[in-house]
């Protein structure tokens, strides 16, 4: 199962390099990872995705909260939020196909930021699935080069990650 | 009031914030500013003889005086000698600071002269660490280094300082305002409805085993298990690392549990109704097959460190927090219990199990490791602190020495670092000045760390060494008897004589080739000034017994033939086939 993990980590050299180590020891494997900047200039925020099952992000989870870095660790997967995605993609065009190829862009929404006399360049933003779907219906014209961002979510409604944290006391459980 | 320091100078004013008394280490291009400036601070430092050595005493020194253990050395080699040390810290959580020289920041990248990435390399195997190429940043470094040793789990943090940061000057003045390590959280708290659910599973049970490790130790937390035990008449069970949180001499005190633990404790294991575990994380040396490891009993898990929870087996609650706190707030919940039943169970199969103990066996007069070391309790009346190597000497150490204190039992758990036995016992001397030191350590670890033994020399320490000479890899050729039909591939050693390389040293050697001369020669030694090194030529081909093999079931036992019944070893070993 494809989970999303949203984690704050300290604005500081090096730290990428450590939640990425912490995934290959462990074994896990990244399926997308995007980071940028924040509101709090301190902070940095990583949108991973991951493929794997509950017991594991679980573990997962517990393993982020061990590095020093790593402020919040929130898995938004059953949480409703916005995903977002963007791709760039170079896409065989001349005469006879370019119309048709700005129709389809039309359909899913998305722009064509270079023309060219053989190419178009085509930016789309949208969830996972929208993107996708733009792929498949691009690849008969012959798709020349692609690039994706990885994904960045947010959860829905007025809360703040880095204001309302989870309680760690939460943390102690039981399982039956 | 603000001074002109160098870099160098303000570590050195750091290490003795933080009430740092010695350090082990060893000098090069990368930290000589750190070298010129020690001279001027009332810090010991001592000379080991290789990097490994000085990471092993700072480990050794941090387990046995509960103080953080602060090892240095220069860059690259000097730094990559250290990585099985830091390691070994990591495996056992010993709180470490480990600070190595870097070479100039301007040259970092460039694959200069000594320069290795040690940040990167230690990544995996530290707490956390800094690479600092700012003079500015070197006391924030430090502080929070020896902050995130000693809290939380504890552990290896290292410090790489580039030449340059140790050798610029600024005006600087200590800052002791709190650290901000907004991601750092050492102590989690617990809430009152999941200390219920889990006083309501003790109160229920029948057939409890406590089973304590290292993490008792960790948070001081004796006097808790100690009282929790008592007031609900559980037996306790200790691991490798646990040898010491419980009074070996208790009536309530089983023995140590797992690959080499007593029968009757792997039994009692299996049979449980109720596991509570304390600051332990069912290694697989503990638990030996996970599918088939104590299949009747429900489990509880207090452990400071959420990643060891539902980790190697899965547990029906958890307490997450420092022991000490933890289990205060359980007991006061608890009514008495009283167990009787199982506790004369557990001691029924203990007094079977003596049949098999070669300590009783009158009839066969050669010299056993399990004699002598049962002979070194006596004799220290069970109160050195012990140092082992890895091997078959550590677990005879295990068995044998029967601990009544906390912090006793100095032994590599985790990673099973053999060579770390001596540079140890350096270290546990060196905070320990007024204590018993006793090594245990076979004849294949001692020569990979012996070279520690000019360091004690030059100490002028007293360490008592043990060298349990079998002439082989035991704890390999053990295997390969059981599991590889005996064919004692690379594990036979030719030996050095080692009481003349004691000599050598100007330290004392003595040597024992026979049970009647055990006794006096452990009290010459102890009588005699400085160093002594005892080699003890034993049964060349004895074993550790019990045996669970890897991958089996914990009951899956090979237990130690019962004497003059040579068959019955056979059969064992066929059965363990
Ligand atoms: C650094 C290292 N290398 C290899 C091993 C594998 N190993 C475990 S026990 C052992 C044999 C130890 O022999 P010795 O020191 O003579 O102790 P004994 O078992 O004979 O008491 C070996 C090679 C290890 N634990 N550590
Ligand atoms: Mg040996």
């Amino acid at each position: 199962m494809k989970s999303t993990l949203v984690v704050l980590v300290e604005n500081k050299p090096g730290v990428l390099n450590r939640v990425a180590s912490l995934f290959r020891r462990r074994a896990f494997n990244i399926d997308s990872l995007a980071v940028g900047r924040t509101e709090n200039p301190d902070v940095s925020r990583m949108t991973i995705v991951v493929d794997s099952d509950q017991l594991n992000i679980e573990r997962l989870t517990a393993y982020l909260y061990k590095l020093v870095n790593v402020i919040q660790v929130y898995n938004l997967t059953a949480t409703p939020s916005v995903d977002r995605d963007l791709a760039l993609i170079k896409v065989q065009a001349n005469d006879e196909s370019r119309s048709h190829i700005m129709q389809i862009v039309d359909v899913f929404r998305a722009r064509i930021v270079d023309v060219n006399s053989n190419s178009l360049m085509v930016e789309i933003t949208g969830d996972e699935e929208k993107i996708e779907g733009f792929i498949e219906v691009l690849k008969p014209w012959g798709i020349i080069e692609m690039v994706r961002t990885g994904l960045v979510s947010m959860a829905r409604g007025a809360s703040s990650l880095l204001v309302d944290p989870i309680p760690v006391s939460d943390f102690n459980r039981i399982t039956v | 009031m603000k001074k002109k320091q160098t870099g160098a100078q303000i570590v050195w004013e750091c290490l003795i914030r933080e009430g740092v008394e010695v350090v082990f280490g060893y000098p090069g291009g990368a930290n000589l500013p750190l070298y010129d400036a020690l001279p001027d601070y009332p810090i010991h430092h001592v000379l080991v003889r290789h990097e490994q050595g000085a990471s092993h005493a700072a480990d050794g020194y941090a387990r046995s005086t509960g103080k953080v253990g602060v090892a240095m050395t220069t860059s690259g080699p000097g730094a990559t000698n250290m990585v099985t040390g830091i390691a070994t810290a990591m495996m056992d959580s010993s709180p470490t600071v480990f600070i190595t020289g870097q070479v100039a920041s301007k040259l970092i990248g460039y694959d200069a002269f000594q320069e290795i990435d040690v940040t990167g390399i230690t990544l995996p195997i530290t707490k956390h660490n800094y690479l600092v190429t700012d003079v500015n940043e070197i006391s924030s470094a430090i502080r929070e280094a020896f902050y995130i040793a000693r809290t939380g789990r504890p552990g290896p943090v290292l410090v790489d300082i580039s030449k340059d940061a140790q050798q610029n000057a600024i005006e600087w003045e200590y800052d002791d305002s709190p650290i901000k390590l907004p991601g750092y959280r050492p102590d989690p708290t617990l809430s009152r409805g999941h200390v219920q659910q889990v006083v309501d599973m003790i109160q229920s049970a029948r057939r409890p085993v406590i089973l304590a490790g290292n993490g008792i130790i960790a948070s001081g937390a004796m006097d808790e298990v100690l009282d929790f035990a008592e007031h609900t008449n559980t037996p306790v069970a200790m691991t490798l690392l646990g040898l010491g949180a419980f009074p070996a001499s208790h009536p309530l005190a089983l023995g140590m549990m797992g690959m080499h633990g007593e029968s009757w404790v792997n039994t009692a294991i299996q049979e449980a109704d109720l596991l509570i575990a304390f600051g332990m994380r069912f290694d697989d040396r503990v638990t030996g097959n996970v599918k088939t490891y104590a299949p009747k009993a429900r489990k509880i898990q207090f452990d400071i460190d959420l990643s060891e929870i539902n980790k190697n087996v899965p547990v029906d609650a958890a307490l997450i927090g420092d022991l000490r706190h933890t289990l205060r707030q359980v007991i006061d919940f608890i009514q008495p219990c009283e167990h009787r039943e199982w506790v004369e169970t557990i001691q029924q199969m203990k007094d079977e199990a003596s049949a098999h103990s070669i300590l009783t066996d009158s009839g066969d007069k050669h010299l056993y490791a399990a004699h002598v070391i049962d002979e070194l309790w006596k004799c220290t009346d069970g109160d050195a602190i012990i140092v082992t190597d890895v091997g078959q000497n550590q677990m005879w150490a295990a068995q044998y020495y029967k601990l009544d204190k906390p912090a006793r039992f100095i032994s590599s758990g985790g990673l099973g670092t053999m060579g770390f036995g001596l540079p140890a016992a350096v270290g546990v001397k060196m905070g320990n000045p007024d204590a018993e030191v006793w090594l245990i350590v076979g004849d294949g670890g001692f020569q990979m760390t012996q070279a520690e033994l000019s360091t004690a020399a030059q100490e002028g320490i007293k360490i008592t060494i043990a060298l349990i000479n079998n002439g082989y890899m035991g704890m390999v050729r053990q295997w390969q008897e059981f599991f590889y039909d005996r064919r004692y591939s690379a594990t036979p050693m030719r030996n050095p004589d080692f009481v003349k390389i004691a000599e050598a040293h100007g330290l004392t050697g003595l040597l024992v080739t026979q049970r009647a001369d055990i006794e006096k020669t452990i009290q010459q030694a102890r009588q005699t000034e400085g160093t002594v090194l005892i080699e003890f030529k034993v049964e060349k081909e004895d074993s550790v017994y019990p045996m669970v093999p890897a991958g089996a079931s914990l009951h899956q036992m090979i237990r130690r033939p019962v004497p003059n019944t040579a068959f019955e070893k056979e059969e064992a070993q066929s059965k363990a086939k």
